[in-house]
């Protein structure tokens, strides 16, 4: 076992006096209660006591003699043949956003989507989801969404519009702008609608640009598309700066394939090698077992010293030792085969560097394949530089936007606006109010995804079509339709979709299986092979040296894992809420500094503690004059002299409640900060960070919830592993190994530690006074194994789908009041100081369903028991909110409903609104709860339920069958969202389930479970985390300044 | 006088059950006709086919009508000149084939609708009945005996009371000063406990009845009586309320559902077998009800066919019937698992739905209602292989250690099986 110290967060280290009183306070507030020894001049005296006596025996009085509403019971007036109310039916369908892709199944009840699925037979996404694919749901039901097409700024018909942009189009020089596009159907579209108006020009812009690596693999192989990364196939992954996990490409698609060679046991102890240099913290940089920072303008460099490494064995001098080592250790790994590099980086240069390495690795054709390319990105820089210069010089007639919204993500958003000015016809199709879309002439909005057709080839010859789950809520219409109509072709995309592809897939037949899968894909394994290499190595490399390296700070404009490049996720509360898996923040953007950093801008006290939510505010001024002002949020792992801030925030109040910013909420536009070279946009620039004496509350969850420094955590190096895989069964052993016997009967193994088979169920025996539950028919049971978790939180908000979990609004969050029934906790280790030695941990955290919980004996009405299926039951019903379970609760994952979140009690005017979050209780917005599931009133306490809706479901269906429960037909949500199949849920009784076989067989020795000495016996067990590195980086107070200060 | 009634009666059953047993053996023709034909066919009246009366005396022979019926489309596709002219007579609509039924079967429909007769409009007047009342005269005996008995009591204790305190003056016994009974300090602490007792016991069922509505019985918006149609015309209650084993919704059918029978039967004929009428009394037109169904479907009963919006779309409008049966929110019930799995007839909680005209909520839907139910009901477990997980039942059961297995012992009184 290592000798690490994890630490939650920096003060866990520090062990200042907020941070123990926080611990010890249950409750993140001042309770009401009276301690003062009088009872005269208690607070509460006996007179109010009287007074409130009578007022609840008065208004339980009233309330009781209230008549019984008369409900109607209203049938359908002809029901549809397909919808038995009650039952949901599945639609196989895809998500695009942009160049984001994810073959889905829609989850429909009485037509209504509740909830995304991920498609199973897709080959590409595997049935993987993320939590943005979770989320996009909810913004079906957006009320921000624009519900009639406008004309300067009025409602208007489509009649009216079509005239008008259709003489606005005739002989004028003219652009539609589309983010990448992956539908083949759509593209066939735009052509015709260009051969019908031939002055037309499509450019396609993507707020996160992809530009220069497409342009890279141009030069290089003579194709402008991405290649497949099989990260399945890799031993060795090296990513300078792709946050693969988390935002690039196609996380879903890469953390599937990443998951698979992390997948360990002891008698296949093998893992990936995955080395990770970046500037920032990501959830990629978390997962990696070898990590070095750098600056972004470095990135090149160290590409450059990687290639050299690799093709001629040059000893690398970059500017720190970490780089160095890490580039020649990752370049012996990767001359061992198998390997591949990934660079996130959008410089044409540095992609040609990183395709040379690939070629010269031998990657092209194992794990980098140019057969079957991705569609997945298509938008060159130049092209939409051009276009505004153009627009700028007043050569352009009419400009037509589609699904982008540069007005607020160009690098240069004004400037753009004041092209736009000199546009006599512009036409919008966004689907809000955006920045881009109030500045435009027309508004025609397009439906949502989940309100139309579609396809998408998102590689080369695989397919992927798209369904409706509901007819258009509103008056709008498809953005094909309206370029279909100005063209006169006389039908609707609809139907124009449908002829498509049942000519392609020749005949009905095909068709109708091909909708009824979702995804049309070749037959076997996925055509693989390389490309031959005619890059410029030698003008890439010397183009990267002749750019030094900046000196000062620089800025990283970076994506959050929930929240991406902005568009409608800004507006998401359930993505707002769900805390970033790093710095576990929500609702607001913020500036990321190194913890050293933070010292220097006197954020010291303010950014560590994350208990104290006040944050100093810093000072940002950029090159261009761009000037903005963010609380700091320290994250231990950021290189020194880098600060980050996430794009999505700082969005126009027009784009919906909850993405509103101003000075007091929703952060700032990050996108200014970026800056074009000349070919690309860059991610980063030069900054000045100033403090200021100001304070600004950042929502931080991670300190809500604290085990006051038991273990809950065990991480092993592979080597370590693979030496003694039993070591944590030792360990385990030492705790409850010696419960051989009653307490008082004397021990054959007295103090000595022996693992073995019994010692689980000797010690479920022995270790209490109270007797054993028993468990007939079936027992569920969890497992999560740490080592391919990510941390990406697809879990979060699938959960909230499901489950119907609340959104508290930042202000509650503050109070520590946020509902989420699986949060992930996050664990550093290492030296604050030295960016290079953080390693960080994630641990999903819900209620464990003990066997022997603390929350079930403490509840004086019997709310919260035990089933005979291994379930911790909560009955909301009889619940009257003493909080005493959630303060007993070893593990923390109980939540009280403060407020009346959902108007879910009879009182009126009772709901809680804070004026960002309260769009969720919009008539429409309540569309996507889900109807098996009870919406808690105020005064309960809830927490998860193992998904006992789809439990049930599962066995009446068995049941109706007349079979026993097949293992794996009943996946709880957390399961279900999961990219890299980290959890495995089953019947423990069955001894065929996955579930049994992996704690009794396959994972023996890596199974634990989180504190188990307490005799709490949960129903989840973990799998330890194993880390594929030589040694393990413990805090060093000799070497690190911080830490001496702090221990 | 009681020896002629008797007899009379008795031959009277005799007469019937010998008129039975042909009758037992032989097809019946209205059970057929109406499982079969009814709802394309009146046996008095065109609908979407001929009215069938005296029809065999149209068919060119027997047999060609037992051809007819069993598969119409091979005597059209033939080129029978009889069946072609049908065909095209009744716009190209194709019979249903009944390949299995047989010729006995066949003209035992087809005698029924020679033999069918309008029923007469005219209800009979029920007599009315008279038991009733004698059982309230006699409460109300009991009650007028129990009282002069209660007040006996008193006056002899009364008495008892002043002759005691005569005797006790005559013999110079002190008498204890006689306190009024309202003044007793023992009557009135007992009042006070009953009293308390009472309240409690009235505000404790009060509370725990809040939001229970047994018995409810309210007005709908169209008079639809199960007793016609579940108990008079034997209809499956699974046909209307078809999701009754899919879903946890039984589900109240769609106009169009009613109309699958309802496009032929236009009026209400049981007039004279049972009239329909409100539990206020208020007699009810059925044939004025099914003209109001016509509406809410959007039905065009003189063009016999729907009313449509441009797209073609049936122009209807739910009924918004009021919901009788309510359970709180928080509340999980599934049909599908009592239904399908639990085989619970219907009748065990909505009671005898097919003698009700108007439905009332028959049960308490109580907690303590359910639980019991799970408590008693055995579980059909050696039937169902889901089941068979349960080794230990499965054990004691064979050994003889127990005879059942109930819901409860398979965790049915476990909050989460209903509240989540």
């Amino acid at each position: 076992m290592s000798q690490k110290q994890y630490w939650s967060d920096l003060q866990d280290l520090n062990n200042i006096a907020t941070k123990k009183e926080g611990a010890e306070n249950e409750f993140k507030e001042e309770l009401p209660f009276d301690l003062s020894d009088s009872v005269l001049g208690a607070t509460t005296p006996r007179r109010d006591f009287l007074k409130f006596l009578g007022f609840s025996t008065l208004a339980a009085t009233i309330v009781s003699s209230c008549e019984m509403p008369v409900r109607k019971a209203i049938p359908y007036a002809i029901k549809p043949e397909d919808i038995t109310p009650g039952v949901p039916n599945y639609y196989a369908s895809t998500f695009a956003d942009g160049g984001e892709y994810c073959a889905i199944v829609i989850k429909t009840r009485e037509g209504r989507p509740i909830k995304i699925e991920g498609n199973e037979m897709s080959s590409i996404t595997k049935g993987g989801t993320s939590a943005r694919v979770q989320a996009s749901v909810l913004g079906l039901y957006d009320k921000a969404r624009l519900t009639h097409p406008m004309a300067d700024g009025k409602e208007a018909t489509f009649e009216a519009i079509d005239r008008a942009v259709k003489e606005g189009l005739a002989g004028k020089a003219g652009y539609l702008v589309t983010p990448s596009l992956m539908s083949p159907s759509t593209k066939e579209v735009i052509s015709q609608f260009i051969a019908k108006y031939p002055t037309v020009k499509h450019v396609v812009y993507d707020a996160i640009s992809y530009s220069g690596m497409l342009q890279a693999n141009e030069a290089c192989y003579g194709k402008r598309t991405l290649p497949t990364f099989h990260f399945e196939k890799a031993n060795t992954i090296v990513s300078l700066d792709a946050d693969f996990l988390g935002t690039w490409l196609s996380p879903v698609e890469f953390s599937k394939g990443y998951a698979q060679g992390r997948k360990i046991s002891a008698k296949n102890p093998k893992l990936s090698k995955h080395y990770q240099v970046e500037a920032i913290h990501t959830i990629t940089g978390a997962a990696a077992d070898e990590r070095a920072t750098c600056r972004p303008s470095e990135m090149g460099m160290v590409a450059v010293a990687l290639y050299n490494a690799v093709a001629n064995g040059t000893q690398p001098s970059l500017s720190s030792p970490a780089l160095n080592k890490l580039v020649t250790a990752a370049a012996a790994d990767l001359k061992k085969g198998n390997g591949m590099v990934v660079c996130g980086t959008n410089d044409v240069n540095v992609q040609t560097v990183i395709n040379a390495i690939n070629d010269k690795i031998g990657a092209n054709g194992t794990t980098v394949n140019w057969v079957t390319t991705s569609n997945y990105k298509q938008g060159i820089d130049k092209d939409f530089a051009d276009m505004v210069a153009a627009m700028e010089a007043g050569q352009v007639g009419v400009v037509m936007l589609h699904g982008v919204n540069p007005a607020y993500d160009y690098l240069d958003g004004k400037k753009f606006t004041a092209a736009l000015a000199k546009v006599a016809t512009t036409v919008s199709f966004a689907e809000r109010l955006d920045e881009t879309a109030q500045k435009c002439k027309y508004i025609i909005p397009d439906h949502n995804y989940l309100e139309n057709w579609g396809d998408a080839e998102p590689k080369a010859n695989y397919y992927s079509l798209q369904q409706p789950g509901i007819s258009p809520l509103f008056k709008t219409r498809a953005f094909q339709d309206s370029l279909m109509a100005w063209m006169d072709a006389g039908q609707t995309y609809a139907d124009y979709w449908k002829l498509y592809w049942t000519t392609r897939l020749s005949g009905q037949a095909n068709f109708d299986q091909a909708l009824q899968d979702g995804v049309i894909e070749p037959a076997g394994e996925m055509a693989n092979g390389g490309a031959v290499y005619a890059g410029n190595i030698a003008g890439a490399v010397a183009a990267i040296q002749a750019k030094k390296p900046g000196t000062g700070t620089e800025v990283v404009v970076y994506q959050k894992v929930g929240i991406g490049h902005g568009g409608a996720w800004s507006n998401n509360p359930w993505l707002l809420e769900m805390p970033d898996p790093i710095t576990r923040a929500t609702w607001d953007n913020y500036l990321c500094v190194s913890p050293k950093r933070a010292k220097s801008l006197d954020a010291e006290l303010t950014g560590f503690t994350e208990v104290d939510y006040n944050k100093r505010v810093a000072k940002i001024a950029g090159a261009n004059g761009y000037t903005i002002t963010l609380p700091i949020v320290v994250v231990p792992g950021m290189h020194n002299d880098v600060v980050a801030v996430a794009t999505g925030f700082g969005r126009d109040k027009n784009v919906g409640r909850a993405a509103a910013s101003d000075a007091t909420k929703g952060g700032k536009n990050a996108y200014p900060f970026t800056s074009f070279n000349g070919t690309n946009v860059e991610y980063y620039s030069g900054v000045t960070v100033t403090k200021t004496e100001d304070k600004y509350e950042v929502a931080i969850t991670q300190t809500h919830n604290s085990y006051e420094n038991r273990p809950v955590l065990h991480e092993f190096t592979l080597e370590e592993f693979k030496k003694d895989p039993h070591a944590l069964q030792k360990e385990r052993a030492e705790e409850i190994g010696h419960y051989s016997g009653l307490p008082w009967e004397k021990h054959e193994h007295e103090g000595e530690a022996v693992a073995n088979p019994e010692m689980e169920d000797n010690y479920r025996k022995n270790g209490t006074l109270y007797p054993t539950h028993l468990s007939e028919g079936v027992k569920w049971g969890m497992s999560i194994d740490l080592t391919t978790c990510t941390g990406c939180g697809a879990c979060v908000v699938g959960c909230m789908a499901e489950n119907n979990v609340s959104v508290v609004g930042k202000y509650h969050v503050l109070r520590g009041h946020e509902m989420h029934w699986i949060r992930i906790d996050r664990y550093y280790s290492g030296m604050p100081d030295d960016p290079d030695t953080i390693q960080t941990v994630f641990q999903p955290m819900l209620c464990q369903h003990c066997d022997a919980a603390p929350c079930e004996n403490v509840c004086p009405v019997s709310a919260t028991n035990h089933s005979s299926e291994g379930l911790n039951q909560m009955a909301y019903n009889r619940c009257i909110g003493t909080k005493y379970c959630a303060n007993n609760c070893p593990y923390k994952v109980r939540h009280f409903n403060w407020m009346d979140w959902n108007g879910a009690d009879c009182f009126e005017d009772n709901i809680f609104e804070d004026g960002r979050r309260d769009d969720i209780n919009d008539d429409l917005t309540r569309m996507v709860l889900n109807p098996d599931v009870t919406v808690r009133s105020r005064g309960v306490m809830e927490k998860c339920s193992f998904c006992v809706q789809r439990l049930q479901e599962g066995k009446l269906a068995a049941k109706k069958e007349g079979h026993p429960l097949k293992d794996g037909t009943v996946k709880t949500a957390c399961q279900q969202a999961c990219p890299t199949d980290a959890i495995t849920f089953g019947n423990v009784n069955d001894k065929e389930s996955a579930i049994h076989k992996l704690r009794k067989e396959e994972q023996v020795e890596r199974t634990f479970y989180v504190l188990e000495h307490i005799h709490t016996l949960p129903n989840i067990n973990y799998l330890s985390r194993i880390r594929n590195t030589a040694e393990v980086i413990a805090g060093n107070e000799k070497l690190d300044g911080m830490y001496t200060e702090h221990i | 006088m009681f020896r002629i009634c008797f007899r009379s009666v008795l031959s009277f059953f005799v007469v019937l059950l010998l008129c039975n047993v042909p009758a037992i053996a032989a097809p019946d023709g209205k059970a057929l006709f109406m499982s079969n034909c009814a709802s394309c066919h009146n046996p008095i009246k065109e609908s979407t086919g001929p009215a069938l009366q005296n029809i065999s005396k149209t068919f060119p022979s027997k047999e060609w009508g037992y051809k007819w019926v069993r598969n119409s489309a091979a005597l059209i596709a033939a080129g029978d000149k009889t069946a072609v002219d049908i065909y095209n007579k009744y716009n190209k609509t194709q019979m249903t084939a009944f390949p299995a039924l047989t010729d006995e079967e066949i003209d035992a429909i087809l005698k029924y609708a020679d033999d069918y007769k309008a029923p007469s409009a005219a209800p009979k007047e029920g007599a009315p009945a008279a038991g009733a009342e004698t059982a309230e005269s006699h409460s109300w005996l009991y009650t007028v005996i129990t009282l002069s008995l209660l007040l006996l009591v008193v006056i002899l204790w009364r008495a008892n009371n002043s002759l005691r305190r005569a005797a006790n003056e005559k013999q110079d016994i002190p008498n204890e000063k006689e306190i009024p009974l309202y003044r007793s300090k023992v009557m009135i602490a007992v009042t006070a406990i009953v009293l308390f007792i009472l309240a409690g016991y009235w505000l404790v069922n009060g509370a725990v009845n809040e939001g229970r509505q047994q018995n409810y019985q309210p007005l709908q918006p169209l008079y639809y009586s199960h007793k016609v149609h579940a108990g008079i015309n034997q209809i499956n209650c699974l046909y209307c309320h078809a999701g009754a084993e899919k879903s946890r919704q039984a589900m109240i059918p769609s106009s169009n559902v009613c109309m699958n029978c309802h496009k032929q039967i236009n009026e209400y004929t049981g007039e004279a077998e049972h009239p329909l009428v409100t539990a206020e009394g208020k007699k009810i037109n059925g044939t004025e009800q099914i003209q109001l169904l016509y509406k809410y479907a959007g039905w065009d009963p003189s063009k016999k066919d729907y009313n449509r919006d441009a797209n073609g779309n049936i122009l209807a409008t739910p009924i918004k019937w009021v919901k009788i049966h309510n359970l709180p929110d928080h509340v999980y019930f599934n049909h599908a698992q009592h239904v399908a799995v639990g085989k619970v007839q219907c009748q065990q909680c909505h009671g005898n739905i097919e003698e009700m005209d108007e439905v009332f909520q028959f049960s308490p839907l109580s907690m303590g209602w359910c639980i019991n139910c799970h408590r008693q009901t055995e579980v059909q477990f050696t039937n169902n292989n889901y089941y068979s997980i349960f080794t230990r039942y499965h054990e004691e059961l064979k050994s003889g250690k127990r005879t059942k297995v109930t819901e409860a012992e398979l965790g049915g009184l476990e909050c989460q099986k209903c509240h989540y």
